[in-house]
């Protein structure tokens, strides 16, 4: 199985994988950030048990974090060896021609999600981890009521978080756009299909990054 | 019509090359692209100059031998065609034309415009073909039945000439497009079918070995192939090469 998974084709069907299994994390994520939106109790409680659950927690968030670390690994993995794979480089190369441009700059596209997360990561994660973990602190209460929509909302204060929010989930639906049907073309999903998930995909391109987007500006704009 | 050639010229593998920018006159419109570039060479003869080399044999979009990356584009800006079949007619008067070699660490400059593309010989010779036994007592072909519509897909990879605009075209300089249509035409087939898993394993190992890059599936390929190779023999290529190792041999 070594020679599968160090062939260019077992390489791309890894990168395919671990990017549907993002895709459908990102359903996750967003479904419950959108309750944000209509129901401050609702997150709040959804929140707490997304961040006590033992399952979520040592399992389900340790596979999560193995996923995004490998898709960006093998990303630059495979970035680097087609780069190579040129040569000497064009004087002229005229890809807007016949591509878009969202397949040719998915590397980019995939730097921006990347920064976007460090911050993220900071900003939520990292906090998160010190209360419970550090400090020891499991209840998800400060001054007697959940933190989780607070600091949600303390966080979409200052104006400039927002716009970045806003741009890193623009390059995020430019991602999907291609990253989309790209991973399945890579898995051999039939063509007679190709046109539906096509739609399907670019459909999803415009949902879920807009889902956080709406989360962002609501409540930026309620407070 | 007077055109600026600016021409990629290379001695040998080893040289370093560099561009070369020539003037050329009264170029009709009805002139094939490779004859605009006989034009020149004659040109270049008549003044003791060494003539620009390019590759070319059918001049009729069937060989697949002709290869030039013009203005950015494989084979130029028209689409469906090679560059024999490229008219002059494209390009307007006064134009400034870039002419290079196709650019893939697997397709190894000869000289100037030609390119080696034997690596596609030999991912051919990995898998690309049938073994048959001539026993003496062959069954007709005929007597085998296949379903139109498999029949036409399997022409229509088997229409893919190995030009290599594929390669040259996607900007990982992958050869999955050709290796997709030469794994598909026989996949389809029931006489194909029989070495299906060996023949997509050995041709993509080979592919993997040449040094091409990995399809990212922008399409570029589709576009530019001079016959309509569709990303669907990609596709048809990882489902094979998927299903060989999952279901063994």
């Amino acid at each position: 199985m070594s020679n599968f998974f160090s062939s260019s084709i077992g390489r791309k069907v890894t990168m395919s994988l671990s990017a549907i299994f993002l895709m459908t994390f990102l359903i996750l994520h967003v479904t419950v950030n959108f309750t944000s939106v209509f129901s401050e109790d609702l997150y709040n409680s959804l929140s707490h048990f997304m961040g006590t659950n033992l399952l979520v927690q040592f399992i389900l968030q340790p596979i999560l974090i193995f996923g995004v670390v490998f898709h960006f690994v093998m990303g630059f993995i495979l970035e680097s060896k087609n780069r190579s794979s040129r040569g000497v480089n064009y004087a002229q190369y005229e890809g807007k021609n016949n591509s878009s441009w969202m397949s040719r700059n998915m590397v980019y596209s995939g730097l921006v999600i990347l920064a976007f997360l460090a911050i993220h990561f900071i900003d939520f994660w990292l906090p998160e981890l010190n209360t419970k973990y550090i400090q020891g602190d499991m209840s998800g209460m400060h001054d007697g009521a959940f933190r989780y929509y607070d600091e949600l909302s303390h966080k979409f204060q200052p104006l400039w978080r927002v716009i970045g929010y806003c741009v890193s989930f623009i390059l995020l639906s430019l991602h999907l756009f291609h990253g989309f049907s790209s991973s399945l073309q890579s898995l051999g999903i039939a063509a007679s299909r190709k046109k539906l998930l096509k739609t399907i995909g670019q459909v999803y391109a415009i949902i879920i990054p807009l889902g956080f987007i709406i989360v962002a500006i609501y409540h930026y704009a309620i407070h | 019509m007077n055109l600026t050639l600016k021409i990629w010229r290379q001695k040998s593998r080893k040289d370093k090359g560099g561009f070369v920018e020539y003037k050329v006159s009264e170029i009709s419109g009805h002139m094939s692209f490779l004859e605009m570039m006989d034009v020149l060479n004659e040109e270049l003869i008549a003044k003791n100059e060494e003539p620009v080399v390019f590759d070319h044999d059918c001049r009729e979009g069937i060989c697949g031998s002709c290869s030039m990356f013009i203005n950015g584009e494989a084979h130029g800006p028209d689409r469906g065609v090679t560059t024999c079949q490229l008219h002059m007619r494209k390009f307007k008067d006064g134009d400034k034309i870039t002419i290079e070699p196709f650019r893939a660490k697997a397709f190894p400059v000869i000289k100037d415009l030609m390119v080696d593309r034997s690596s596609f010989d030999r991912i051919q010779q990995a898998g690309g073909y049938i073994s048959v036994n001539t026993s003496g007592r062959p069954t007709d072909a005929n007597s085998i039945l296949i379903p139109k519509e498999d029949a036409d897909l399997a022409m229509d990879a088997a229409t893919c000439i190995g030009c290599g605009a594929c390669v040259a075209t996607c900007k990982n300089s992958s050869a999955m497009l050709f290796v997709g249509a030469k794994v598909s035409q026989y996949a389809l087939l029931p006489q194909g079918k029989v070495e299906e898993k060996e023949r997509v394993r050995n041709m993509v190992a080979q592919m993997d070995l040449e040094g091409f890059g990995a399809c990212t599936n922008t399409g570029a390929c589709e576009v530019e192939c001079p016959k309509g190779i569709s990303l669907d023999n990609i596709a048809r290529m990882n489902r094979g090469f998927i299903g060989s190792w999952l279901l063994g041999e």
